[in-house]
């Protein structure tokens, strides 16, 4: 009996083993192949095994050699600008918006609520045809800062009812008695109650940070000149342009972007999770 | 004739009914609201809505597509004028109803106090209706108008102008046997990409989040660093990786780990058939760790004596997962699996990243793997069917927000407002 029992755990644990060996496996080995790639010498992948023979730094060279085709460092910098303006603009719109709705009765609200509701619902995709069209007319093309504004619109709408449904989780009685105490509702929104919602907001300044910069669809149709692109739009136009011709230095930028950003989700995951939970199961 | 009716009456010119209930400074502040709304917007008004009417009468003085954003804003400015139009009527019924019952209305410094305290809401919020009504709603109603009329490359300003068609457009899907036998084709795949990719990230997720949180598994920190791995690099880059990988010629699966086994090399990136195969793989890799992440912390806060009483009863494995387990998952984790569904049936990115919707297919501007939203994306990019591409995209938004309402039906989230 014992043995049996024994006998099934071992089963048990050594198929777990497996398993999550195998997903490992399948996780990491893109992973190094484009790390392999983007030590490669020459351009094509023919020839390319994970790890090289003769490796070599040239892919992350030629991506700051300044062609005119390839300006990597300024696609980096556009990105980074986007996303960190995107985000700010993101959490200061969004904690206000959802203060307001969840904090106060005023004229309007279900209106307002319901209208965000469908908002969330319709993809920012549907004014893709009118963004297009006017960004052509109007001679916004390339303009970052009209993405910015876009971005922004964009994220308004799911991420208040994000926010609204954890700020509605905060007790009143300490909004109430800071009152008594004489506080400004400016004061006792950004003093106790942003201060309480951090990891909301956290996953708000994700949301911010992460959407403009994975996002290909807008920035497509608005960034035309090399120089204004962004990072999704430079690499893709660099892989597909002589598809394979110059995998191994989108490989190395690649690289350079993954890194970064991976590094800071690992480290912060916790507190994305634990909003996002809470979040998710208030509706 | 009582003091409310008289009020409102006046009140059809604004200020006029506050004049009456004696509240000079609101009646003026309505005033002359109403005058500097006419002075400013006179023009805007005029030309769009006429615009909106005829979409322009002669080329080249008109261009179609600037008179309908005109005309638009038009309307948004005439919803807002009504808006203010109806406060001002209402306020002055409601004061006269006042003075009827014998009370006063309030006083300047109420109103004053009033103001300031109810305006609180309206002035932080303010800011974000603003963005939102020029960001999104403003070009999401400019798309929807497009849909009834005949705007494509045929019919484009300045050198043409547009009409309105009416339903044509949505008539033109569901019968000219192209365009029909495209959308159907689109939607299918689109429905069958959506619950096969979804349900193998939410299933992956799950399971491994099971897995990995058994008590007597060892390593479990750098097992879940690693398994998180794919969330944590940013998606573009790992579907331009992939598209990388799965290539016919130069691709590692085919050259390395399918050679290794011995298979012929797959054509993954030009048969439809096996760019779904390998697109719905991709999005399992790329979906589950945020599902196995909050799997986990769901795992996590399951106290640990319903097992132990399971134990006790003899129930075995399976018996706990399905009995315990896995219902505790399914309510925590409800809105987050059904947020998976929505996003992948819009997920853009990984289809047109990976062979931008390709193979194409002969005969339709959809290729093997178009969904709906890339299928668009190329109606209005590459072949200019702006009127078409924008009925679709009513089309979907139905479709998207009919399911999310009998979503927010189910989980009763929204009863609570």
């Amino acid at each position: 009996m014992i043995l049996n029992v024994k006998k099934k755990n071992f089963i048990r644990l050594f198929v777990s083993y497996l398993i999550v060996f195998f997903m490992v496996v399948v996780i990491i080995y893109p992973l190094i192949w484009t790390v392999g790639a983007s030590f490669n010498p020459g351009n094509s992948l023919i020839s390319t095994s994970i790890i090289p023979k003769n490796p070599t730094l040239d892919h992350y060279k030629e991506l700051f050699a300044g062609k005119e085709s390839l300006q990597y460092g300024q696609w980096y910098l556009n990105s980074l600008k986007i996303s960190i303006f995107t985000m700010i603009g993101t959490v200061i719109s969004v904690s206000f918006t959802a203060y307001a709705f969840s904090r106060f009765r005023f004229k309007g609200r279900k209106n307002g609520l319901v209208l965000f509701l469908l908002l969330q619902m319709i993809p920012q995709f549907s004014a893709l045809i009118a963004l297009f069209v006017f960004a052509q007319m109007l001679g916004l093309m390339n303009s970052h800062w009209l993405l910015i504004f876009l971005y922004i619109g964009g994220l308004i709408p799911m991420n208040t009812y994000l926010m609204k449904g954890y700020l509605d989780a905060i007790p009143v009685s300490l909004d109430e008695s800071a009152r008594i105490d004489g506080a400004s509702n400016t004061r006792i929104f950004l003093q106790i109650l942003m201060p309480l919602s951090r990891p909301m907001i956290a996953v708000i300044a994700m949301n911010g940070f992460t959407n403009p910069l994975g996002d290909f669809v807008l920035s497509s149709v608005i960034l035309r000149d090399p120089e204004s692109y962004t990072l999704p739009i430079g690499l893709y136009n660099l892989v597909n342009d002589v598809m394979g011709a110059s995998y191994t230095t989108f490989a190395a930028g690649a690289i350079l972007i993954s890194i970064p950003v991976a590094v800071i989700f690992v480290m912060l995951q916790k507190h994305f999770v634990s909003g996002l939970t809470a979040g998710g199961t208030k509706g | 004739m009582q003091h409310r009716t008289r009020a409102l009456i006046l009140s059809i010119i604004p200020g006029f009914g506050q004049f009456y209930n004696k509240q000079w400074v609101k009646g003026l502040v309505y005033l002359v609201l109403t005058a500097s709304f006419f002075i400013v917007f006179k023009d805007l008004l005029n030309m769009g809505l006429w615009g909106i009417v005829t979409l322009g009468t002669e080329v080249p003085r008109d261009n179609s597509i600037f008179l309908l954003a005109e005309g638009i804003l038009a309307v948004i400015v005439t919803v807002m004028g009504l808006f203010i139009y109806y406060l001002n009527l209402k306020d002055a019924y409601k004061n006269g109803r006042l003075r009827d019952e014998g009370k006063l209305p309030n006083t300047l410094r109420d109103q004053y106090r009033n103001l300031v305290e109810q305006g609180y809401p309206y002035v932080v919020a303010g800011p974000s209706l603003f963005i939102l009504i020029f960001a999104v709603v403003f070009p999401i109603l400019f798309s929807i108008a497009l849909a009834f009329t005949n705007y494509d490359l045929y019919h484009s300003p300045p050198a043409k102008l547009i009409d309105w068609v009416g339903l044509d457009t949505f008539a033109n899907i569901f019968t000219v046997d192209i365009w029909r036998s495209t959308f159907f084709d689109v939607l299918a795949w689109t429905v069958v990409w959506t619950l096969c990719a979804s349900t193998l990230q939410v299933s992956l997720g799950i399971f491994l989040a099971v897995v990995v949180n058994q008590k007597d598994l060892r390593f479990k920190k750098f097992i879940r660093t690693v398994l998180v791995l794919p969330w944590a690099v940013p998606g573009f880059v790992t579907i331009l990786v992939f598209a990388g990988l799965f290539n016919d010629s130069f691709g590692a699966i085919n050259n390395d780990i399918l050679a290794f086994f011995g298979i012929d090399p797959v054509p993954w990136l030009t048969d439809a058939n096996w760019s779904r195969l390998a697109l719905i793989m991709m999005q399992g890799w790329l979906g589950f760790p945020f599902v196995f992440l909050v799997t986990t912390g769901v795992l996590q806060s399951i106290p640990e004596e319903l097992y132990e009483a399971a134990t006790i009863d003899g129930a075995s494995i399976f018996a706990k997962f399905k009995n315990i387990t896995f219902p505790m998952i399914l309510i925590a984790m409800a809105p987050i699996i059904i947020t998976q569904f929505t996003f992948n049936f819009n997920n853009f990115n990984i289809i047109y990243l990976f062979n931008g919707g390709g193979p194409a297919m002969p005969g339709t501007t959809a290729g093997g793997t178009d969904i709906l939203v890339s299928w668009i994306y190329k109606l209005t990019m590459q072949s200019s069917q702006y009127s078409l591409a924008a009925a679709l995209t009513i089309l979907l938004s139905i479709f998207v927000i009919a399911i999310a309402l009998w979503q927010f039906r189910k989980t009763n989230s929204f009863k609570e407002e």
